[in-house]
């Protein structure tokens, strides 16, 4: 059982959701990064989603594509994202999964990333270019370490594939709700609501949805449906546009208070 | 590293049906993309079957696009050398002035099969960019076409003559500003549209089975360069050189010789100024395997995995990723791959002009370049056959401003 296994299992247990803020590494900067991910954990965050900073994210909207771009223009490494992960742990409350292109993992070696990555603390990885049918090897050696590999399934995705993709997805099921890039949207479609229950049905492994979410509205209608909600674009946003890093970290802490709120109040 | 006897036996049947060129190719894109991607490998496989689909095509090929293109002996070029016979393989004569018409008008025609409503494409140099708003023109179907800013500026009379005929340009301001950057938003654009949209990439990259699809629709010119051999000189070149940007120049004047050990076959990339990281774009050559774009292929990447930023003086080349039938050409050593300077390219444009009355593009100016290098050790009733992909008229406002000559 992974840390996020074990999370998933406790908020079963209390009847709550999953309520998980996505940062990118190094944006503003690594110390930024530290003191956000400690703050989201404390204000009740139940998983905390790392972007690992590509050169060519191709499932990316402008927000964290912008993103990533400012910090690998600073000059960030990799070695230095993963020591200061590494240095969270004790201190932070909630597991941290990876958000990261298979170029990197293959670039470094999947052995040698899943090391790295372990002894991070990392617990799992989202991998958004890995398909199921690619991936045998890197599944096989995620497994006999215990390290999630979360998948993604998405409103394109068939039925029959769906079911696949859960039976091979561990820690959580990443369900995309929109035909699309990450990003901030006013809307989402409702036919979403249907497709993620069937699935919740036909699987054991938690549900949670990301894309798109950024508001009180999208919360209230998704969350009794999920295990879980991943919030993105606006986090990265946020701590973009502010002008000290600690309005940044603060702005952060009231959208996912308010967000968190709205989930627990949900709740059926 | 496999014998050249081992890679006659398996070049006519990779892909396999995991779109895998030995190691390299698959598909590592999002899950978004995965249906159509399927989709699109299922109608292929029904319209390579399809007699109708195939003579459809080809009559497009003979009445609007003006094939067979003719091979033509360069016979000053290879007297001022005094080697080999050079001889060109006349791409650059197709409408809209290079190869890239042959795969957008078969990628066309699967848009229609499959009946989505709306074309995307990416575009360097712009000549996939005019072919694709050629086609799409041709069709009827709506196109935009993702351009990097800095190509815009580079290829100027290509982006005019897109909008002519009726496509949108999409500058893209991201990352470098080139191709690798126009690659990347139209795969975003393509997350999105991909339920009405078909995105035909230009070149033998990005995942199954599109490395596949373009190498077969490119194959035209090595078919066609084959048998225009046999008939002038009775017997094959000894050589074939093209130009290897993404490759699919290279890849379709190749395939058709892959099983014929004696013909040596050599690839050209950009060695841009030099041989240091970011001042060229030869991923074949100071490059290692690495993913880009959706296949597993050699690539220009830092040690943490981000792509290098590359550099050639033609904008068609300037792309740290290539091909992975390529890659694995490679490696099984059929092919040879080498690089050619910025410096030698623009002199062997000039040189062609004026010895040829032919303005090569400057991307098929460094296989000309290369080319030269390989006869001028060669006897002279030996033949050269270089893949001209391209004609240079798109380049002429660049190579002005290079030299600060008014144009």
């Amino acid at each position: 059982m992974s840390a996020i296994d074990q999370r998933f299992a406790q908020l079963r247990a209390s009847g709550r959701k999953a309520f998980i803020p996505f940062v990118t590494a190094g944006d503003p900067s690594l110390e930024v990064t530290r003191d956000v991910l400690l703050r989201l954990s404390a204000c009740g965050c139940a998983l905390g989603e790392v972007g690992i900073p590509y050169s060519d994210p191709i499932a990316d909207g402008p927000v964290i594509q912008a993103s990533y771009t400012r910090a690998l223009d600073r000059g960030i490494r990799l070695k230095e994202i993963l020591a200061t992960v590494g240095a969270l742990q004790g201190e932070i409350q909630m597991p941290l999964v990876s958000m990261v292109s298979y170029s990197i993992i293959r670039r470094q070696g999947e052995s040698a990333f899943l090391d790295a990555a372990q002894a991070a603390g990392l617990s799992g990885a989202i991998v958004p270019d890995l398909l199921v049918d690619e991936e045998d090897g890197f599944r096989r050696l995620c497994h006999e370490r215990d390290f999630s590999l979360i998948h993604l399934v998405t409103p394109t995705t068939p039925p029959e594939r769906m079911r696949r993709i859960a039976e091979q997805s561990t820690g959580f099921i990443y369900f995309v709700s929109v035909t699309g890039i990450t990003g901030e949207r006013t809307k989402l479609p409702v036919e979403l609501l249907d497709k993620v229950s069937w699935l919740r049905e036909r699987t054991s492994v938690p549900v949670c949805i990301g894309f798109g979410i950024s508001q009180v509205e999208h919360v209230r209608m998704l969350s009794p449906v999920a295990d879980g909600l991943i919030v993105g674009s606006a986090f990265v946003r946020r701590l973009s546009e502010s002008t000290s890093p600690e309005a940044a970290i603060k702005a952060c802490e009231v959208l996912a208070r308010e967000l968190i709120s709205a989930m627990d109040s949900t709740q059926a | 590293m496999s014998t050249t006897n081992s890679t006659s036996a398996t070049s006519t049947q990779v892909p396999d049906s995991h779109g895998r060129f030995g190691a390299y190719g698959g598909r590592y894109v999002p899950e978004t993309l995965t249906r159509a991607l399927v989709e699109l490998e299922a109608e292929y496989a029904a319209a390579r079957q399809d007699a109708t689909f195939q003579s459809d095509l080809e009559q497009l090929l003979k009445t609007f696009v003006g094939r067979p293109s003719p091979l033509y002996h360069a016979k000053r070029l290879s007297q001022t050398v005094g080697g080999a016979q050079i001889w060109f393989k006349r791409e650059d004569l197709n409408h809209t002035g290079a190869h890239k018409i042959n795969n957008t008008l078969g990628q066309a025609l699967l848009t229609l099969r499959m009946g989505k409503k709306r074309v995307i494409a990416e575009t360097g140099a712009g000549q996939h960019g005019v072919a694709t708003a050629t086609a799409c023109a041709h069709f009827g179907l709506p196109c935009v076409v993702y351009m990097g800013a800095e190509d815009v500026r580079r290829q100027r009379p290509n982006v005019f003559s897109m909008k002519l005929m009726g496509a949108e340009v999409r500058p893209v301001t991201s990352g470098s500003q080139t191709l690798r950057d126009a690659v990347n938003e139209a795969l975003r654009d393509w997350m999105a549209s991909v339920e009405d949209t078909h995105y035909i990439i230009g070149s033998v990259i990005g995942p199954h089975p599109f490395p596949m699809i373009v190498r077969d629709f490119q194959s035209v010119i090595g078919k066609e360069a084959r048998q225009q051999s046999l008939e002038a000189w009775q017997r094959l070149p000894d050589s074939v050189v093209a130009c290897v940007g993404g490759g699919s120049n290279a890849a379709g004047i190749f395939f058709p010789f892959i099983d014929d050990s004696e013909v040596r076959l050599v690839g050209v990339e950009a060695g841009g100024l030099s041989a240091l990281p970011g001042e060229n774009a030869s991923p074949l050559t100071h490059g290692q395997p690495g993913v880009l774009h959706g296949s597993f292929s050699y690539v220009m990447q830092d040690e943490d995995g981000q792509t290098c930023p590359v550099h050639s003086v033609s904008a068609g080349l300037d792309y740290p990723g290539v091909g992975p039938e390529h890659s694995y050409w490679k490696d099984t050593g059929r092919v040879q791959y080498t690089e050619c300077l910025d410096g030698a390219a623009l002199e062997t444009f000039d040189r062609v002009a004026r010895t040829e009355g032919i303005l090569p593009a400057l991307e098929s100016s460094h296989a000309i370049a290369k080319a030269m290098e390989v006869a001028v050790g060669m006897p002279t009733d030996k033949i050269v056959l270089v893949c001209l992909s391209g004609r240079g008229d798109k380049d002429a406002a660049e190579i002005a401003r290079l030299r600060g000559m008014e144009y």
